[in-house]
């Protein structure tokens, strides 16, 4: 740190965008309460539009609150403002964030595992003479034996499921390549040809959006012809819950893509200077290494 | 505060004043005051909470408040004690302390610094707002499952459990956002020559803090992230007809829940060895020793989170299991409470009000820990487990070894705060109502709970009369001597006897070269550390 004594470290000027942001995230956490209370007791149904409402204003409010915050350290950064003191701040605040991250995603592969493994082999695994489950044999996939939930029936349906080397394994194709892309995008920083640079973003940004799409139309061919969908037990629950979230990651992943890649083009990465370019490249790595994770232990085995 | 404030940066020759220099602040000092003025806030609300309950537990039978009610307060209480209360205090102490300790300009992250605390706000109208809209008719109030939000209630319950639900997920993200900060600037902005172990140990405390909340609140998230699908949107996740089970909410919550406790107490074990030194005017004992037990603690308590279900059905390997890991927590936390004993010993000892609540702290803390042995014994826990006995042991750590702690913190270091002294009469007063209403309060609910008496039940058997009564008188007690405490502090803001600039007789470190109050911007030029 020796080397940081002489140079002032840059602490920004108040700002009320994140206060604002919470403000956003209270009406959109309380609209979205009121607008499926209608779920837990029906005499509150009346509270579903406005609670609509108050979620669009919140979504609103976060969106254009972001949008301004993320402006102004963009243009903090190319007036200068963030010399190494700084970069390496943002540098090691990203490794910790990815590994929040990986903790989130850790537990919904904890409840995978754990019903696979344990859950679903229990309940098949009573005595002959006491089990409430005759038939039921505990293995994976399994949409669960059935019975009562919170008083109304819960029957499994016919469900097929999701096979690895279809539409899966392209996306992994899309996903890996894409993490090849990237890399040589950022060749292309260093080595400050900006012709690569762009050309390889926006190869990594087609391949982001590819995988969005061919995802959509696992999900729609689960729902319309597989009998595969979130209320199908414990498969059901943990197939989508997790690929959806990885989905919303490359969906949040892509976005930042291309402000990267508009960035690119306006110039305003340098070969020793590009923290903004490098935070997204990992967050996409990250988000490239938990496909591969499902795809092993969701799709393959 | 901030009086002698002065500028270095043009882009801080002004800053504005009211309520934006409050909303829009990068300061450390000014969030780190917020948050220690939201968490003494959020006490009080707490704390109004469970007197109500103490009121209604006063006698057998049901006088004061419906069962319903009861078990939300009961539920509120934890959360606000533990997400609003107690945890908000470690991280104001973060914010003021460690840029002061580590002889950083301030924060790594200022913005993100200012967010963490401003996401609290809405948390707490998340968890309170259920009650007013049930008084308007919308819902039936706030959620009425205890803090753990154990299936299938929570699946069952109204709009208080989404509430709650979405209270945590603000909360986490302060928690993860006010951790990443915390990494940062350990790691980062450290003066030249300070190297990590020359860090004052309430930096390692909270860096442990910090490693541990970044692991632990995403799993939180996710549980019940999960519980809101299975209400909502049909997924199986905690019922057995679709092939979920309720017991892995159990282990998913637990899992956040076990390091909690530790999140909860390490930045208290941190400062606490300080004042240590202080008073006892020589050197800690055993800096290494503290150092690495806060990494054994904080590896070994991500690893032992079934103990606090033993009861809900586990084959007998995993009960060995977790029974000895957890027991094993104990050996690095006798290694501390050897270097805090011999930290005072033959020290040149004096008791102002910091040392007393330490002193108090190491002996209420102990009986905390050593109950918790017992409670961790699988075949004795079928006889404590949901019994008062639990909910004495963890106010003895909670109570005494967290909030106790953090008083000793907010009076040792409340005068480089505010550059005045606290009435140092009062302070003893304080502090001798608070330990001798506190074990009134807990000693007669050990008893309760070896007798049978269960938690989170409104009603109980006449036997159990006089316990209660005993406790719910204390209870008030130790409510209305807080009170002595915001006086203590809202008088030591406003004046009182001029600090110096090292404040104790024995203090060292960075903080205490700074003037009291230090200015607005602690250390524009970086200190060298040798």
């Amino acid at each position: 740190m020796a080397t940081h004594s002489n140079n002032q470290y840059y602490v920004p000027h108040g700002s009320i965008y994140p206060s604002i942001i919470s403000v956003g995230l209270l009406s959109l956490a309380s609209g979205f309460i009121f607008s499926v209370a209608t779920d837990k007791s029906a005499e509150l149904a009346y509270l579903h539009t406005p609670g609509k409402w108050m979620m669009i204003f919140g979504a609103l409010l976060i969106l254009s609150m972001v949008f301004k915050w993320m402006g102004s350290v963009i243009s903090e950064s190319v007036t200068g403002k963030f010399k190494s003191w700084e970069d390496k701040s943002f540098r090691i605040g990203m490794i910790v964030f990815i590994c929040s991250e990986i903790a989130f995603f850790a537990a919904f592969f904890g409840a995978l595992f754990y019903m696979r493994v344990i859950s679903v082999p229990d309940l098949a695994a009573y005595a002959p003479d006491i089990t409430p489950y005759k038939d039921f044999l505990g293995t994976w996939p399994s949409a669960g034996p059935g019975g009562l939930v919170l008083g109304t029936e819960y029957k499994p349906g016919h469900m097929e499921p999701m096979a690895a080397w279809g539409l899966p394994a392209i996306n992994t194709a899309l996903l890996l390549s894409s993490g090849a892309t990237i890399t040589w995008a950022h060749w292309g920083l260093i080595k400050n040809n900006r012709k690569q640079l762009v050309i390889g973003m926006a190869l990594t940004v087609a391949l982001g959006i590819a995988f969005l799409i061919c995802q959509g139309f696992e999900y729609h061919e689960a729902y319309t012809e597989m009998g595969l969908t979130l209320g199908s037990g414990a498969y059901g629950a943990s197939f989508f819950m997790l690929t959806g979230f990885h989905g919303f990651h490359v969906l949040l992943g892509t976005l930042m893509l291309i402000v990267i890649t508009l960035r690119c083009i306006k110039g305003h990465f340098t070969p020793e200077h590009h923290f903004g370019f490098e935070g997204v490249a990992w967050y996409w790595h990250f988000v490239d290494v938990v496909w591969l994770g499902l795809f092993i232990f969701v799709y393959w085995l | 505060m901030s009086t002698t404030t002065t500028a270095h940066h043009e882009e801080h020759a002004e800053h504005p004043s009211g309520i934006m220099r409050w909303l829009t602040t990068t300061n450390h000092k000014d969030i780190g005051t917020m948050y220690l003025t939201f968490a003494l806030i959020m006490f009080f609300v707490g704390g109004a909470m469970i007197l109500a309950i103490r009121a209604e537990l006063f006698q057998p039978g049901l006088q004061l408040v419906n069962p319903e009610f009861f078990n939300q307060l009961i539920g509120v209480h934890a959360l606000i004690m533990i997400f609003a209360a107690l945890m908000p205090a470690a991280t104001g102490f973060a914010n003021w302390m460690i840029p002061l300790q580590i002889g950083a300009p301030d924060m790594a992250l200022p913005r993100l610094n200012n967010w963490g605390f401003w996401l609290l706000p809405p948390s707490a109208i998340l968890l309170t707002l259920p009650f007013t809209l049930a008084l308007f008719g919308i819902g039936d109030g706030a959620l009425a499952t205890g803090w753990t939000f154990y299936p299938p209630l929570s699946v069952q319950g109204g709009i208080g459990v989404d509430f709650a639900i979405f209270a945590v997920h603000l909360l986490g993200v302060s928690s993860v956002l006010g951790s990443i900060n915390i990494i940062v600037t350990l790691y980062n902005m450290r003066a030249p020559g300070m190297t990590l172990m020359k860090m004052p140990l309430f930096c390692w405390g909270w860096l442990i803090t910090a490693f541990l909340l970044v692991a632990t609140i995403p799993v939180l998230a996710g549980a019940v992230t999960m519980l809101l699908t299975d209400r909502h949107f049909g997924t199986h996740f905690f019922d057995a007809a679709g092939g979920g089970d309720p017991v892995m909410f159990q282990h998913l919550f637990w899992f956040f829940g076990h390091p909690e406790v530790y999140i909860l107490l390490l930045p208290v074990w941190g400062f606490i060895p300080q004042i240590l030194e202080t008073f006892s005017r020589k050197p800690m004992y055993g800096y290494k020793a503290q150092v690495y037990s806060f990494w054994a603690i904080g590896a070994l308590s991500v690893v032992v989170w079934a103990h606090h279900f033993f009861t809900s059905g586990m084959p007998v390997p995993a009960l060995l299991y977790f029974m000895y890991s957890t027991m094993a927590i104990s050996l690095p936390l006798a290694v501390m409470f050897f270097c805090w004993i011999k930290t005072m010993w033959k020290g040149s000892m004096s008791f102002e009000t910091p040392m007393l609540f330490t002193v108090g702290w190491i002996i209420l803390f102990g009986i905390g820990g050593l109950t918790g042995l017992v409670l961790a014994d699988v075949a004795a826990d079928a006889q404590y487990h949901n019994s008062y006995f639990v909910v004495a042991h963890f106010h003895y750590t909670l109570f005494a070894g967290g909030i106790m702690g953090i008083m000793a913190g907010v009076y040792f270091w409340l005068p480089k705060m505010t550059g005045h002294m606290y009435n140092e009469k009062l302070g003893k007063l304080h502090f001798w109502l608070t330990a001798i209403s506190f074990n009134l309060t807990f000693i007669p609910q050990f008893f309760l709970g070896l007798a049978g008496m269960p938690r989170r039940i409104p009603d109980y058997a006449l036997q159990f009369a006089e316990f209660n009564m005993i406790s719910s008188v204390a209870a008030f007690a130790l409510g209305l001597s807080q009170l002595l405490f915001v006086y203590n502090i809202v008088t030591c803001v406003k004046g009182g006897k001029k600090a110096t600039d090292q404040v104790w007789e024995g203090a060292h470190g960075l903080e205490w070269t700074l003037p009291s109050p230090p200015p607005y911007h602690s250390f524009s030029e970086q200190p060298t550390v040798k």
